[in-house]
């Protein structure tokens, strides 16, 4: 049994089909990546994993529960996290506070009243705040305000952010997207060490390739809504439907 | 925020002797009179309270004077009622505006940004009308809520004859005050000034822990960004609504305050205009920042206090020196931003500030400070960079 499965999930805008049927099963402790060509739905299925969406038909059970009709911070909570394309931060906050803030989430849940407790005593908390900076190598830089930081260093914070709270289960939307070839392999460098270290299941959109076949245990790809094929990343690149879906896509 | 060069205990420490010293400081200005100063402390309060929700969350409420004016009312029951002494009068004010705030910003807070806006203005304006017509037998209408020597007041018992009784704190009387000579001022030393200031040291002491406390930094974090702190696993409706709810609660203690310092509520607390006058306090002073609504507030209700006074006699009075035709043309200009039209001044200073301090009045300070700071250590270039990076980032705070 995987940690997400997906069954028969169905979403439609108006008159688009945006997800098919969609099947999906990502096994505990791997990465699974999600790909397939502009529009095919991709964004649309991770947005029904935490909360944003609700599909139409269709079960989403995530360590054996269903996360359909639960809001984000519950689905969260019990731990998916999610980097985003465009890099969610808390903007006029320092790097350290950007931090602190998931690090309380996991420790005092949803919402706690505690107007007089003070952030300054709270060491453990910053302990492990500023232990998930320095794992993504941007401790020095901790009471820096967010927005000032480069496009790389607002998805590396995201990605501390996320790790603070320890989840479970992370979704990165892109995590490369509009990086140069040395930040993407810093990226992938990173992620894997992640993988490597920690008890954790990734679910990665991306259109990179390099970027899928380094990390990915398996594969799923996704066109117009339905997932064609879902194999391992050495089966992928001569799969024929594969072919066929990215180049006609580009002959059309 | 000053919070860069002083630790939030000197801060507190120098915000009480200032407090304290405000009827000798405010005398040479022209401001010591009880009444002034008064309202110094209670709209420093009011705008504190603003601030916690407004500042930290960036909800902007058009309606808080609504749970001023209920404050207001519920004190002056309980002097009606129960008796003359402030304490119950006040506890109540508190506990009606925090009630009324958890049902009013229970259904506003399912909206946002604009929308959030219209719904306490609609709100607030409906506590206005409301009060003038359906709930007159609460409200006594236009005449305002007043005491009357037949009140029952349980406690204190009612007075056949004589004067009206005036609130009390277990017997000292809030008009009481004390003139004495300091330096050769005249410097009035009034009781319900001290009262109100207490609550004013107060009050700022628990902004500061929400400021520096974990609620406060999630607070903040709904400001920057409400999504992500969702996907954070936050549930943010209860903490805007915890926010909403204290904020409703300053607001009713200040105008249980007003009630205690002169015992009678109006309709007119409620009306848009000051709500709106407690949002242009906290903008003013600085939204977000720890000293800002107090400043705020003492510069608006001085301005009010001053500039409304003034009228075109007294403006002629200052260009007398110059030849007549020029003396009445600058006057008759002149005289349009004073008196009644004082507002006028208020809205050309915001105007000024909004565009060019941002930050408010403590902005305005700050970078006075970081400018005399640096002309101080022009050499020491490794110290100008820990200060910019000092102001970036106290900036956000």
């Amino acid at each position: 049994m995987g940690i997400l499965e997906v069954q028969n999930v169905n979403k439609r805008f108006g008159g688009l089909q945006a997800l098919d049927d969609v099947n999906l099963n990502v096994e505990e402790n791997t990465v699974h990546a999600i790909i397939g060509p502009n529009g095919a739905g991709k964004s649309t299925l991770l947005n029904c994993f935490v909360g944003r969406l609700t599909p139409d038909t269709g079960t989403v059970m995530f360590n054996g529960q269903s996360l359909i009709g639960r809001k984000p911070h519950e689905i969260n909570q019990m731990g998916v996290s999610r980097v985003f394309q465009t890099p969610e931060i808390f903007s006029d906050l320092t790097i350290l506070e950007n931090v602190l803030i998931p690090s309380f989430a996991k420790r005092d849940g949803a919402f706690k009243l505690s107007p007089f407790a003070a952030v300054k005593a709270e060491s453990a908390v910053r302990d492990h705040a500023e232990d998930m900076l320095g794992q993504v190598g941007m401790l020095e830089k901790r009471n820096m305000i967010a927005s000032a930081m480069s496009r790389g260093d607002k998805r590396r914070l995201e990605m501390a952010m996320c790790l603070a709270q320890d989840p479970k289960l992370l979704l990165l939307d892109e995590p490369t997207a509009g990086m140069a070839r040395a930040d993407t392999n810093a990226t992938i460098d990173l992620l894997k060490q992640i993988a490597d270290t920690r008890p954790i299941t990734f679910v990665v959109i991306e259109h990179d390739m390099h970027v899928v076949f380094s990390l990915a245990d398996r594969i799923s790809v996704l066109a117009q809504g339905h997932v064609i094929v879902e194999d391992h990343p050495q089966n992928i690149k001569g799969n024929p439907k594969v072919r066929e879906a990215y180049l006609g896509d580009a002959h059309e | 925020m000053f919070g860069s060069k002083f630790s939030d205990r000197t801060t507190l420490t120098l915000f009480i002797i200032v407090v304290a010293l405000v009827p000798l400081l405010a005398a040479p200005l022209g401001a010591g009179y009880p009444a002034l100063m008064q309202f110094f402390a209670i709209f420093g309060i009011f705008a504190i309270g603003f601030n916690i929700l407004f500042g930290l969350t960036g909800y902007l409420s058009f309606g808080h004077a609504a749970f001023l004016g209920m404050g207001s009312y519920s004190a002056v029951w309980m002097f009606k009622l129960l008796s003359m002494n402030v304490i119950p009068a006040l506890i109540l004010s508190v506990l009606i505006a925090g009630v009324f705030a958890l049902v009013i910003g229970f259904i506003s807070l399912r909206r946002s940004g604009i929308y959030f806006s219209i719904l306490t203005l609609a709100f607030a304006q409906m506590s206005y009308k409301l009060a003038y017509s359906v709930l007159t037998p609460i409200t006594n209408g236009e005449t305002g809520l007043q005491l009357a020597l037949d009140d029952p007041r349980i406690l204190d018992g009612a007075r056949e004859s004589g004067q009206l009784p005036s609130p009390t704190l277990f017997g000292l009387d809030m008009n009481a005050t004390n003139n004495i000579t300091l330096f050769g001022l005249d410097v009035q030393l009034n009781v319900g000034y001290f009262f109100s200031a207490a609550f004013l040291v107060l009050a700022f002491w628990i902004a500061m822990r929400i400021f520096r406390s974990p609620f406060g930094l999630m607070l903040k974090a709904v400001k920057t960004n409400q999504n992500r702190l969702n996907y954070t696993g936050v549930n943010t409706r209860p903490y805007t609504l915890a926010a909403f709810v204290i904020s409703g609660m300053y607001a009713g203690l200040a105008g249980g305050l007003l009630a205690c310092m002169d015992p009678l509520a109006g309709a007119e607390r409620m009306v848009w205009t000051a709500s709106g006058e407690v949002v242009l306090m906290t903008i003013l002073g600085g939204a977000g920042t720890l000293l800002g609504p107090v400043i705020g507030a003492s510069v608006i209700k001085f301005a009010e206090a001053k500039l409304s006074k003034f009228n075109e006699v007294i403006v002629h009075g200052w260009f007398d020196f110059l030849p007549e035709g020029l003396a009445n043309g600058l006057t008759w200009v002149v005289a349009k931003f004073v008196g009644d039209g004082w507002h006028l001044t208020l809205g050309l200073v915001f105007m000024l500030v909004v565009t060019f301090l941002p930050g408010g009045l403590v902005e305005g300070a700050r970078r006075i400070g970081n400018f005399l700071g640096r002309r101080g250590q022009k050499d020491d270039l490794e110290q100008l960079g820990s200060n910019v990076q000092g102001g970036k980032t106290t900036a956000a705070e």
